[in-house]
């Protein structure tokens, strides 16, 4: 097919790159990247994905923009306040880049939805900011057999790692069970540097393109940790689980099914947590909560 | 030369701050152990009341996750490097 003119242009900077080109070009804008919560991480994974030029993005997230995202959802202006998530961020995506096709889905992604939800694309980026979330889109993931990048950031630190259903390390073998109620801080209880959200959602991006690509060592089995106290990236293994519940040997989970509705302290005060935490019916009953 | 540990962050309130502190143990049992009489209260946020590691707490010895070592019986020698790795959800 070739790429036009203003794609050339457009593209240039990266065109020239021998790992992409023209051919490499012409994948990403074949390539489908859907994108869970588009805040902290979200936002900058979104940016730096329209920009090159992935030819579709979805867009799931239930909320609307508030005051206190602006620090660090670079996705959206002051205007935005009081809207949609998905909409304001499919505006500010296709005016950086109208050849992008941005599916808005304003909507939370549920055990009941997520396969569907996924199912078109050819890569997951999980930038949600709850467990519950992270254990649904791990497990669909694992179900679809769909690559995934992981990432979470709160206070000056974060995470990341890709994900190749049954060929490396889920999030799961990684992490089997969710902590209990409260036991892991959310960006509203612990506080976000915006910046780390950006060193952490622009490495998503990164490893995402790279996955598409075929280019590079992706970050498989390896967990990276950015602690921003010190400025400092480390990398710990992770491998493959064989007993993992949903990517192991002998799989426990084969549909889907939330976890608890824990840490999903975006929505519910600390202090609350405990009793909302219980209503969700999930896997792991408790309505303990305390730090860690 | 003692070991290293990393602690995450939101366990550093237990260590008066400390990203990092020194420790010893020929195990990792053993380290936690000494960790909780330095710190008094860690032990119980990393292990449960029989003593063993919590499902969601990952520890590694020298960017090795022991699961795939000798879990919590993993040996350790001096200037081993041991991090307490959490998931992190926030987005």
């Amino acid at each position: 097919m070739g790429l036009s003119k203003e794609q050339v242009a457009r593209y240039s900077r990266q065109l020239i790159l021998p790992e992409i080109g023209v051919k490499g070009q012409e994948r990403l804008l074949h390539s489908s990247v859907l994108i869970v919560g588009a805040g902290g991480l979200g936002s900058p994974a979104a940016l730096y994905l329209a920009a090159a030029g992935v030819g579709t993005l979805g867009i799931i997230d239930e909320e609307s923009v508030a005051l206190s995202n602006l620090h660090r959802q670079v996705l959206y202006a002051a205007d935005d306040v009081g809207r949609p998530k998905s909409l304001s961020a499919k505006a500010r995506l296709l005016a950086l880049n109208p050849e992008v096709a941005i599916t808005a889905i304003q909507a939370r992604l549920t055990a009941s939805n997520a396969l569907a939800v996924l199912q078109p694309y050819d890569l997951v980026l999980d930038g949600s900011d709850n467990v519950s979330t992270r254990y649904l889109v791990n497990d669909a993931c694992v179900l679809l057999g769909k690559p995934l990048v992981y990432g979470g950031v709160v206070h000056l630190d974060g995470q990341l790692m890709a994900i190749f259903p049954r060929r490396s390390a889920c999030f799961r073998c990684v992490f089997p069970e969710p902590p209990r109620p409260g036991a892991i801080p959310s960006c509203q209880e612990a506080g976000v540097i915006g910046a780390a959200a950006g060193v952490v959602g622009s490495l998503m991006a990164h490893e995402a393109l790279k996955v598409i690509l075929g280019i590079g060592d992706p970050l498989v089995n390896r967990l990276l940790v950015f602690e921003g106290q010190h400025s400092r990236f480390r990398e710990v293994a992770v491998r493959r689980n064989p007993t993992c519940a949903v990517c192991g040997d002998a799989p426990s989970i084969t549909q889907l099914a939330e976890e608890q509705g824990v840490c999903n302290g975006a929505e519910v005060p600390a202090t609350e947590r405990g009793g909302s935490a219980t209503q969700g019916g999930g896997r792991h009953q408790t309505s303990e909560v305390r730090p860690f | 030369m003692p070991v290293t540990v990393r602690i995450p962050t939101p366990l550093q309130r237990l260590t008066n701050g400390q990203g990092e502190v020194p420790c010893e143990g020929k195990t990792v049992t053993e380290l936690l152990n000494n960790l909780e009489q330095r710190y008094p209260g860690i032990k119980e946020r990393l292990c449960d009341q029989s003593g063993k590691l919590r499902r969601f707490v990952n520890v590694f010895v020298n960017e090795e996750d022991i699961r795939f070592l000798q879990g919590d019986q993993t040996a350790i020698k001096d200037g081993d490097e041991v991090s307490i790795i959490p998931a992190i959800a926030g987005g």
